[in-house]
């Protein structure tokens, strides 16, 4: 993995626009650009970049519907990341544990 | 749930100079971590370390005596052919404090920093078997149990 492909899923998190939309769309599940900027008082063009950057960084993506795009979470890109915490956290808890026979003996 | 940090908190039966010694002593520290060090731990310094296949390197941040010690490391067991180096690290600390009612030591390690990583290569490394993540858990169980 290059550099250059670390670099979208960074900027994607680091946007408060593009969060609210992962949020969104991990709540109502699969939307159009047009029901995802109704209220928000973000341009569809604006909305439309952003889920770009979004799918770029691997983190949703999109199915034609009919005549209609629908952008939807990548879950299992997603689960796949929650997996990879859970085993670091099991390995925490192991070497706890380890330090916790070390210094209390 | 946060992606990004995993935090683990617990109190030991043991005086905080003896848990201070037991992290900030790279060769105390390897022994519980179960990894071998090449030095001394100090602020600004990389420290490398090896178990096997398992190679890290760890970039000392800060050292508190007796309260608090950080480093920056890449989290996972990784290709021995691809160069990480300019990938982004994350942050271990671990912060000591007397635990409440006395006669113990509460001690926090938080890592964090997990959502710069890049997603692809979180679940790359969670697929790869022979030499990879699963492979190294494996290793990790046979000798915890």
């Amino acid at each position: 993995m290059s550099p250059s492909r670390a670099v979208p899923v960074f900027v994607a998190l680091g946007d408060a626009t593009r969060l609210r939309l992962l949020r969104r769309l991990s709540v109502d599940g699969p939307l159009s650009i047009t029901r995802l900027s109704r209220g928000t008082g973000v341009t569809r063009q604006a909305i439309t970049k952003h889920l770009h950057t979004l799918g770029a960084a691997g983190l949703v993506r999109h199915a034609r519907r009919g005549r209609e795009r629908l952008w939807e979470l990548d879950r299992k890109r997603l689960e796949r990341a929650k997996r990879y915490l859970d085993q670091i956290s099991a390995q925490w808890d192991d070497a706890a544990e380890r330090l916790r026979a070390f210094v209390e003996n | 749930m946060s992606t990004d940090r995993i935090e683990k908190r617990m109190v030991l039966r043991a005086l905080r100079s003896r848990v201070w010694r037991a992290i900030s002593d790279a060769k105390e520290f390897g022994t519980w971590f179960r990894i071998t060090l090449d030095g001394a731990f100090a602020e600004g310094k990389t420290v490398r370390g090896s178990h096997g296949h398992f190679k890290v390197e760890m970039l000392v941040e800060r050292i508190e005596p007796e309260r608090y010690f950080s480093y920056r490391w890449h989290p996972y067991p990784n290709d021995p052919k691809v160069d990480y180096s300019t990938e982004p690290m994350t942050l271990v600390e671990f912060t000591l404090e007397d635990a409440e009612g006395g006669g113990g030591t509460a001690l926090t390690i938080v890592e964090s920093g997990f959502d710069r990583i890049p997603l692809a290569r979180r679940s790359e490394a969670f697929r790869m078997n022979d030499g990879g993540w699963a492979g190294q858990i494996k290793n990790l169980a046979a000798y915890v149990t």
